[in-house]
């Protein structure tokens, strides 16, 4: 359950930069090679934000997707599964994006 | 925590007036990111060759940590993580070698502040190999760097098949795998060769080394490896 401490950073983050202003909505990016599960963060978000300027929150979560591409043919693929095979069946592949585990941007009231 | 390694965070914040809507654009794990080079610059300056060693609980780390002590001339010292106990500290101190234990209570990987943490408390001689014994659990770890020179994954074979496939995170992100527990590969069903197809799926750049940590089988390429890689020059240096 690295969501608790990956959500826990999150909420410090924003804390440790706005102070005091009261925070109404956050948008993180988690791509979908990022070994990090959107489900979990929601779940975690909502326990850590209680009793702090975060508390009632809105979470917005977008989920960019795996894009890689092969070193071998040079082909670029969608690549959400983990196990990065390009379709002419080579693993050699480098990836593009998918892996983004930021905080986008906050609103304040 | 010391003078130097506070983090300086450079993210610009823009408030973009009608909306009040503040762009941070900032990493995660940003501030674990900063402290873990913060710790690598340690120990790069102190020539520590740090080891994150990960796996699941019972694959064999400490017994491989415990017999390599004993069985290569180099000055070594240990941080041992663990959820609760003492116990692998207290075998690791027999060994002789300088030794931590990080207890992480409900937390089930270790993070760069707490290496930063212990590194101050064990001051690791110069010259000298550092193994990081991570908490058992072939999932959170992977994804908190905390400043070693390399990752090694131990799988003992009586854990059964298809793990990198399971947990492609800790297989794709270590430059060795230790295959353990060799010795017993006559009384369970483990497929070396598909083991190790299934290894270079998620990581074609993946090394791997059978071993048995109680028996001896294979170490010597292992001590070998140890030997070769603490000697290398690190990047940056």
């Amino acid at each position: 359950m690295h969501e608790m401490s990956i959500t826990q950073s999150v909420v410090e983050a924003i804390a440790g930069k706005l102070g005091d202003a009261k925070v109404t909505s956050v948008r993180l990016e988690i791509g979908r090679l990022s070994g990090v599960v959107p489900d979990s963060v929601r779940f975690c978000f909502d326990v850590l934000c209680a009793g702090t300027t975060l508390e009632g929150a809105r979470l917005d979560i977008d989920e960019p997707p795996g894009r890689a591409r092969c070193r071998d043919c040079g082909a670029e693929f969608g690549a959400d599964d983990f196990i990065l095979l390009c379709p002419c069946s080579s693993a050699n592949v480098e990836v593009l994006g998918g892996r983004e585990l930021r905080i986008r941007s906050v609103e304040v009231a | 925590m010391c003078d130097t390694c506070g983090c300086s965070d450079h993210t610009g914040v823009r408030i973009t007036d009608d909306t009040r809507t503040v762009v941070l654009e900032q990493d995660i794990l940003a501030k674990n990111d900063q402290l873990a080079e913060h710790n690598r610059g340690h120990l790069r300056a102190q020539d520590v060759f740090a080891v994150n060693l990960m796996s699941s609980p019972g694959a064999g780390k400490t017994t491989l940590v415990e017999r390599t002590i004993s069985g290569v001339d180099l000055p070594f010292a240990v941080v041992e993580g663990d959820q609760e106990t003492l116990l692998d500290a207290e075998r690791i101190k027999a060994t002789g070698a300088p030794v931590v234990q990080i207890n992480t209570g409900a937390g089930c990987h270790l993070d760069a502040s707490m290496l930063h943490r212990a590194l101050h408390e064990l001051s690791p001689a110069r010259g000298s190999v550092l193994f990081v014994e991570n908490v058992g659990n072939l999932v959170c770890p992977a994804l908190f760097d905390l400043g070693e020179a390399a990752r090694v994954v131990i799988l003992s074979v009586t854990e059964g098949p298809g793990k990198p496939l399971k947990y492609p995170h800790m297989f794709s992100a270590t430059d060795l795998v230790l295959l353990n527990k060799i010795d017993l590969l006559p009384y369970v069903d483990f497929d070396v060769d598909e083991f190790a197809r299934d290894t270079y799926r998620v990581n074609p750049e993946a090394r791997i080394l059978q071993i048995s940590a109680t028996r001896g089988d294979g170490l010597e390429a292992w001590y070998s490896w140890l030997r070769t890689h603490s000697a290398l020059p690190m990047p940056g240096t």
